[in-house]
């Protein structure tokens, strides 16, 4: 995939050249190993800054938010969808947008790097085709990366954007026969005590910085429920019911919303896999209305409708 | 000042043996990361870590610590009085603090603890504290202590400073309640000066190969405003998500809000970290908000720390350059890059 680099250099400077757009969003060679900047480009003169490699995890349709110009945007297929539920959602316009489409074949996890590296300092980790280089100071380590992915991208199944203006490659194939929901399989099978427990040690070391809901593109109400005080929804403090109560109500919000592309976790300073909920209610959502969310511009996400002939009786 | 000189192994042993006069605390591994927890949690205790996740300003200025307790039922003589909640001040010792951890101390010493006010709590639960430092024999490639007047076996903040030579620890103390903590020690030998001299030229050795990569000494000069409005920060804050991940790694962000929390009759008043990061941090009873877009408070975070804390104390930067924001920043803001922009703002230019 860093084969993309000058493509997209290329396309983010006719783009700003010709006018197609005012601004382009992409990502930077970032600091440090494994980390890239998200950028925004005015200028067709900076466009050799934009780089891509497989540590752009994050998701820039959450730099959409509110922006008023034309915008190129870089997106893979996870990215894409929550583009598409962006224009749903009405934050932003299609026609305001020029998706410059990434066939994606997943981002490294960089804690699971570190991990194999046995918590070592990594001081450079270079991407070289399907295989990543890891430095250290007394060590040199060779990873595949498709056995180093962040763990929605090893089950993902919608790797090519869903909406684009042009692409920057050919497609690549789909992943045939993921099992995306067997972790929530073995949370469902366990007695109700069980799960409690689970959810209450998944989150117990969470800091409350918020980081997974800002990450979160989904997250874009103009005032956060945590955020409120008149009335105060949750207390402020690190007590365990309030720190479940943000988890489970962020979860919520993000039901027949969530598109999996890990940015929740990918960002959070202590490791949780916050996941854990929204796949649930991903899961739900395809069991129960066939749904998985971004992939259509032309249907509404089952919890934002109402239909007279739905089958359920419960509306009726 | 006393020296004593330990195996490793007789040095785990001894800390284990400080229960009685101290409540000890160090960096033991929880998952992928270290994080300061009681030596009765310890599995294993290896001073092998870079860094702690999270500093150790939490078991001083904790992320939520009741204040005050206070009842509204109103057949209570001491209804709606605020109480003093209980707390432990009993002597504590914090072991394995990186020295910019224990730099950043004095750092914020500044805010709490100055001619004009004094926070009680913060104030005892550091009194109560024994620092007892671990020198860095290689610091991190985010590590730029040097740069903000600390170093990798910097001693300022220590009470006691221990110095790993491979298969031993050298540990020196520094303060008074650092001898009085080697004191109760078990074991370990006087350290001679052989060992003295080693501990003296890896520190040296460590410190002078260390690089100094942030400039920082233009910052006092610069004019505040032309700072405030250079043309760089909407540049700096675009990736930002507003999240608290630098603001609670940080060791010298030390700002906090006071919540009241009730249940039935029974009420606490408690403070909580808080970060200029959230748009709440300053939004008015009134709806307004002086920093309501991303940018002022990305300027703010950063202004704070590199220009004035500068200005106000012209003692250098409140950073203790332990690199925990520019590791763990989710989207990769740099201080020291944005430290760089600072420093070499012309203005006008």
């Amino acid at each position: 995939m860093i084969q993309y680099t000058d493509k997209i250099r290329e396309i983010a400077g006719r783009l700003l050249k010709d006018g197609t757009v005012e601004v382009f969003i992409g990502y930077r060679k970032g600091t440090v190993p494994m980390m890239n900047e998200p950028v925004l480009i005015r200028d067709p003169d900076q466009v050799d800054t934009l780089h891509w490699d497989v540590n752009c995890g994050l998701n820039l349709c959450n730099y959409l938010t509110r922006r008023t110009e034309k915008i190129g945007i870089l997106a893979t297929g996870c990215n894409s969808r929550n583009i598409v539920t962006h224009i749903i959602e009405n934050q932003i316009k299609r026609e305001q947008l020029y998706i410059v489409g990434i066939p994606c074949t997943g981002m490294v996890d960089h804690r699971a790097v570190k991990r194999a590296v046995g918590g070592k300092e990594i001081l450079s980790a270079e991407q070289q085709g399907e295989k990543l280089i890891v430095k250290g100071a007394d060590f040199e380590k060779t990873f595949e990366i498709k056995e180093i992915l962040q763990s929605n991208c090893a089950v993902c199944r919608h790797r090519n954007p869903v909406e684009v203006d042009e692409m920057v490659a050919d497609p690549v194939p789909e992943q045939e026969g993921v099992e995306p929901y067997k972790d929530v399989e073995s949370v469902e099978g366990m007695e109700p005590r069980k799960k409690w427990e689970f959810f209450t040690r998944l989150i117990s070391r969470c800091l409350r910085c918020y980081a997974c809901r800002n990450a979160c593109p989904l997250c874009y109400c103009p005032t956060c429920f945590v955020d409120e005080s008149r009335p105060q929804w949750v207390g402020k403090s690190n007590d365990p019911t309030d720190t479940m109560t943000f988890h489970f109500l962020r979860a919520y919000h993000c039901a027949g919303r969530c598109t999996d592309c890990g940015a929740c976790e990918r960002v959070c300073p202590v490791g949780i896999s916050m996941r854990q909920f929204t796949k649930k209610l991903n899961k739900d959502a395809e069991e129960l209305f066939s749904w998985e969310a971004g992939l259509t511009l032309e249907q509404r996400p089952p919890l934002d409708v109402y239909r007279p002939d739905d089958y359920n009786d419960f509306i009726k | 000042m006393a020296n004593k000189v330990f195996s490793k192994d007789a040095w785990l042993e001894a800390l284990g043996g400080l229960k009685e006069h101290y409540r000890v605390f160090l960096p033991l591994k929880d998952g992928d990361f270290f994080t300061y927890k009681p030596i009765e949690e310890a599995k294993k205790i290896h001073f092998d870590y870079d860094n702690t996740r999270l500093s150790p300003k939490g078991l001083i200025f904790p992320q939520s610590e009741r204040m005050f307790e206070f009842s509204l039922d109103t057949q209570d003589p001491e209804a709606n009085i605020l109480k003093e909640a209980p707390k432990d001040d009993s002597p504590r010792a914090i072991v394995g603090v990186r020295p910019c951890d224990a730099h950043a101390v004095g750092l914020v010493r500044r805010n709490f603890d100055n001619p004009e006010y004094r926070d009680p709590w913060w104030v005892k639960h550091v009194e109560a504290a024994t620092y007892v430092g671990l020198g860095c024999n290689a610091p991190c490639a985010t590590c730029f202590c040097k740069s903000v007047g600390g170093g990798p076996f910097n001693e300022e903040g220590l009470d006691a400073m221990m110095v790993d030579l491979g298969d031993r620890f050298l540990v020196r103390a520094l303060t008074e309640k650092g001898e009085e903590f080697l004191s109760r020690v078990q074991g370990g030998e006087a350290a001679d000066e052989e060992v003295l001299k080693e501990a003296r030229e890896l520190a040296q050795k460590v410190t002078d190969e260390m690089p100094d990569t942030v400039p920082t000494g233009r910052l006092k000069d610069l004019p505040v405003m032309a700072l405030f409005e250079a043309p760089f920060w909407e540049e700096v804050a675009f990736a930002c998500l507003n999240c608290g991940t630098c603001t609670y790694l940080c060791p010298t962000c030390w700002c906090f809000d006071i919540q009241d929390e009730v249940y039935k009759t029974e009420g606490i008043r408690l403070r909580n970290w808080d970060s200029c990061m959230f748009p709440l941090f300053t939004l008015h009873g009134s709806g307004h908000n002086p920093r309501d877009q991303k940018f002022q408070r990305v300027r703010q975070r950063f202004m704070h720390k590199l220009k004035y804390y500068v200005d106000k104390y012209g003692d250098g930067v409140q950073c203790s350059g332990c690199g925990r924001c520019v590791q763990f920043c989710p989207v990769n803001i740099d201080i020291r890059r944005v430290c760089g922009l600072m420093d070499a703002y012309e203005p006008g230019a």
